[in-house]
C-alpha cells in the first residue's frame, strides 16, 4: 500500500467540490476507464469572465487521483484564468504535501483536465481571451500504445518536472508501464529533450492545440456498442471478442471462441466490427486485432 | 499503526496470522534448541526429531508418505524446483502447458522459459475462470515435459480439476505439477493414488510463518535438485534446515487437519453471508469466479464504476478492514490483475474488484461490520465517479 500524506488522505476521505456544473463555461475530460483513471473537470467563470468562480470534479481512480482532482478545484477557485494557466502538476503535488513518485501521473492528469477545460472554454466562448496552453512541440504521435501517451505529453512532463530517467517518465505519465515496448523510444525522447534543454529557446512553437482528447462518453459508447451489439453478434456465430484498448480512433480487439482460430477472423473484424462501431460511434474508427 | 488488535483481517489469501500453537511449537527452536539437525551430538538431535515429526504431520495432511516431503524456503521455490526439474529430467521434451491464471511464481517462470526457447501454452479460461479439459488435451503431446496447474486460484478462489488434468498429462508421459498453495488447509487433499507428481505448498497461507514451503515429490518421480550443496533433505534440497519454521509448519498441518470441517462449514457460511449481504446491498454487483467450485473462504466481487484502491483505503479508514484488490493502482504495476483480465471482464468492472478472503480466525461480528460499512463506501465513491451513479 502507498504512503500518503495526511493531506492526501484528508482530500481523499473528504473531497471538496464533487459533482457537475450544468452551466459550466468549460469542461475538460481526460484519461479513460481502460487505463484505470479518468477525470472530468467543470469550470465556471465569475461575472468578470476572467476569474474562476466555481470548479467541480468527478474522478474515477485511486486515492491520489481523487485527492489531486479535489485539490486542483480548490486551487483554481478565485484565480484568474491567466494565473490558473500557470499552475503545474508540481503545484498540485506541493499543495498535497507530496505524492508518491509512482502516483505523480495523477497530478499530471489534473493539469491535463484543466488544459482540456480551457480548450473547451475557448470553443464555447471564442470572444474570450482564453489562455490555451500550446504544447511546445505539439507532437501527437502515440509513443506508449498501452496507455495512449503522446510524444508531446512526454516532452512536456520531462521539461516541467526535470525528469532524467525512463522510470521517472513512467511514474509521471504511465508511458512504458504496460508492455514496456516503448522504453527505448522514451529514452530517445529524454536524450533529445535533455540535449536540447540549453538550446530550448530556439525551438519554434507550433500552433496546434493542447491535447487530443479521449472523451469519456466516447469510450463508454464504444464499450456499450461492444457489449450490446458486437459480442452478442459474434456469440451467435459461436465466437466472442474482448475490448482490449481504445486509443484515439483505434480500437483494439481480441477474438475468442471460434473466431480466434477462424482464418477469416481478420476479415470479420475489419468488416463487421468496424462497420458497427463506425455506425454507432464515429466514422473515423479503425479496428485492429490484439497481438 | 499502533496496534493490530482492532484490525478486521480478511486478506488471508495474501498471508495468514500465525496460529498461537504454531508460535509455541517454534519457540524452543528459536531459543533453547538451536542445534543443527545434522550434528552428531544429542543437542542437534532435538532439532532433527522436530523435523521428522513435522514431516509426518505434513504427509498426513496431504495423504502422502514422509519421504515424499521436501522442505523448501517458500511456495515459489517449490514451483520453480518442480518445473525446472521436469525440464531437466525429460530432456528431449520442449513443451510446457500451464494456465493463464497461475500465480506469478509459475507464470513468470514460464515466460522466462519461453524467452529461453521453450514452448509454453497457457490454457485460457472462460468468463467464470474455468479451464476446458478438451482444450488441454489438444495442447498436450509427446513433446510435453510438464503440465502445471494450480489447485485453487488465489484471486477468485476457483478450484481446478487437477486429477483429470494429471491423467491427460500422463497419457503422453508428461509430468504433472500442482501449485496447491491456496488449497492446502482449505480443502481436503489426498495424494495417495492421485495423478499428481509434484505439489507445492507454502506455510504462510496456513497460519505457519512466511519463508517456509514444501515440495511434494511422488516417490520415483525423476528429480533434479534446484539447490545443490549439502546432503539435507536426502540430497534433494541443500541448505541447513529452517528448523523452527519447519516445526511451526508441522504444527500448522495438524491444526489444519483438526479444523478442516470448520473451513467447510463455519468459514464457508461466513463467506456466503458476506457475499449475499454485499450483493443485496450494493447495486450492480458482479461476483467473480466459479460459484460451483470455489474455495470456501474466498469472495471476489467487482463494484463497477469505481476503483479498487479507493475502496480498500476507505474500508481501512472506516473500520480497519484489510482486504485486497486486483486493480492496477494497488498492484503498482499499472495493469489490472491478469486473472481478472483472463476472465474477459469489461473495463468498467475490472478496476473495481475487491477480494475478501477469510480464515477460521474471523468472526460473525466482523462480517457484520463489513456488511455495515461497505454499502456506504461504494455509494459515496460512485457519487464521485464520472462513469456511473447508482
Ligand atoms: C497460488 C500461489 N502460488 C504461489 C505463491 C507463492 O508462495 P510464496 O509466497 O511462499 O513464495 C502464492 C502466494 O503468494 C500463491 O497464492
Amino acid at each position: 500500500m502507498w504512503n500518503y500524506t495526511e493531506k492526501v488522505m484528508d482530500y481523499f476521505l473528504h473531497p471538496r467540490n464533487i459533482g457537475e456544473l450544468p452551466d459550466a463555461d468549460g469542461v475538460g475530460e481526460v484519461g479513460n476507464i481502460v487505463c484505470g483513471d479518468a477525470m472530468k473537470l467543470f469550470v465556471k467563470l465569475a461575472e468578470d469572465k476572467k476569474t474562476i468562480a466555481e470548479a467541480k470534479f468527478q474522478t474515477f481512480g485511486c486515492a491520489s487521483a481523487i485527492a489531486s482532482a479535489s485539490a486542483l478545484t480548490e486551487m483554481l477557485i478565485g484565480k484568474t484564468l491567466e494565473e490558473a494557466s500557470k499552475l503545474t502538476n508540481q503545484d498540485i503535488a506541493d499543495f498535497l504535501g507530496e505524492l508518491p513518485e509512482e502516483k505523480m501521473h495523477c497530478s499530471v492528469m489534473g493539469m491535463e483536465a484543466f488544459q482540456a477545460a480551457l480548450v473547451d472554454m475557448h470553443k464555447r466562448h471564442p470572444e474570450l481571451d482564453v489562455p490555451i496552453i500550446v504544447e511546445e512541440t505539439g507532437e501527437n504521435r502515440i509513443v506508449c500504445q498501452c496507455f495512449s501517451v503522446t510524444e508531446g505529453k512526454i516532452r512536456e512532463v520531462i521539461q516541467k518536472n526535470h525528469l532524467t530517467t525512463v522510470e521517472q517518465v513512467t511514474h509521471y505519465t504511465k508511458a512504458g508501464g504496460g508492455c514496456g515496448g516503448c522504453k527505448d523510444d522514451i529514452q530517445a525522447i529524454l536524450d533529445d529533450v535533455l540535449g536540447k534543454a540549453k538550446a530550448a529557446k530556439e525551438a519554434a512553437s507550433t500552433e496546434r492545440p493542447a491535447c487530443q482528447l479521449t472523451t469519456l462518453q466516447r469510450i463508454a459508447l464504444i464499450q456499450e456498442t461492444f457489449d450490446n451489439i458486437i459480442r452478442p453478434g459474434l456469440k451467435a456465430d459461436g465466437g466472442d471478442a474482448e475490448l482490449v484498448d481504445v486509443n484515439g480512433d483505434q480500437v483494439t480487439v481480441r477474438l475468442a471462441g471460434r473466431c480466434a482460430a477462424c482464418p477469416s477472423a481478420i476479415q470479420t473484424l475489419k468488416h463487421w466490427v468496424e462497420a458497427k462501431l463506425r455506425e454507432k460511434v464515429s466514422g473515423a474508427i479503425t479496428v485492429v486485432e490484439a497481438k | 499503526m499502533e496496534s493490530s488488535t482492532d484490525i478486521i483481517y480478511v486478506d488471508n489469501n495474501a498471508t495468514t496470522r500465525l496460529a498461537p500453537e504454531v508460535v509455541e511449537a517454534m519457540t524452543p527452536f528459536l531459543t533453547t534448541w538451536y542445534g543443527n539437525p545434522s550434528s552428531p551430538h544429542p543437542f542437534g538431535n532435538e532439532a532433527a526429531k522436530a523435523i521428522v515429526h513435522a514431516r509426518e504431520a505434513i504427509a498426513t495432511l496431504l495423504g502422502a508418505e514422509p519421504e515424499e516431503i521436501i522442505f523448501t524456503s517458500c511456495g515459489s521455490e517449490s514451483d520453480s524446483t518442480a518445473i525446472r526439474s521436469a525440464l531437466e529430467t525429460q530432456r528431449g521434451r520442449r513443451r510446457v502447458l500451464t494456465t493463464a491464471v497461475e500465480h506469478a511464481a509459475v507464470l513468470n517462470l514460464c515466460k522466462y522459459l519461453q524467452h529461453n526457447g521453450l514452448h509454453v501454452d497457457y490454457l485460457p479460461v472462460d468468463s467464470q475462470g474455468r479451464i476446458n479439459l478438451e482444450q488441454a488435451k489438444a495442447l498436450i503431446n509427446d513433446d510435453t515435459a510438464i503440465v502445471s496447474c494450480m489447485w485453487a486460484n488465489n484471486e477468485i478462489g476457483n478450484i481446478y480439476p487437477v486429477e483429470a488434468l494429471g491423467q491427460l498429462a500422463h497419457a503422453h508421459g508428461a509430468l504433472f505439477h500442482v501449485d496447491a498453495v491456496q488449497a492446502v488447509g482449505k480443502i481436503p487433499i489426498n495424494l495417495k493414488d492421485s495423478s499428481i507428481d509434484f505439489l507445492s505448498l507454502s506455510g504462510h497461507k496456513l497460519h505457519a510463518p512466511k519463508g517456509i514451503g514444501v515440495l511434494y515429490r511422488r516417490r520415483f518421480t525423476p528429480f533434479q535438485p534446484y539447490l545443490i550443496g549439502g546432503h539435507q533433505e536426502s540430497g534433494q534440497r541443500a541448505g541447513t534446515e529452517n528448523v523452527a519454521s519447519i516445526a511451526g509448519l508441522g504444527r500448522a498441518a495438524e491444526l489444519a487437519m483438526a479444523h478442516m470441517d470448520e473451513e467447510q462449514s463455519r468459514v464457508r457460511a461466513m463467506r456466503d453471508r458476506l457475499e449475499a449481504g454485499l450483493v443485496a446491498s450494493c447495486p450492480d454487483p458482479l461476483v467473480n469466479g466459479d460459484r460451483q467450485s470455489r474455495l470456501p473462504n474466498t469472495l471476489n466481487i467487482c463494484f463497477r464504476y469505481i476503483e479498487g484502491e479507493s475502496i480498500l483505503l476507505r474500508l481501512y479508514e472506516t473500520a480497519h478492514i484489510c482486504a485486497s484488490s486486483g486493480s492496477a493502482c494497488t498492484s503498482g504495476s499499472l495493469e489490472p490483475s491478469h486473472v481478472l483480465r483472463a476472465l474477459g471482464l469489461d473495463y468498467r468492472s475490472l478496476h473495481g474488484s475487491v477480494r475478501f478472503s477469510l480464515s477460521r480466525y474471523n468472526t460473525d461480528a466482523e462480517i457484520d461490520t463489513i456488511l455495515q460499512v461497505t454499502p456506504g463506501i461504494i455509494r459515496s465513491l460512485r457519487e464521485l465517479s464520472p462513469f456511473g451513479r447508482l
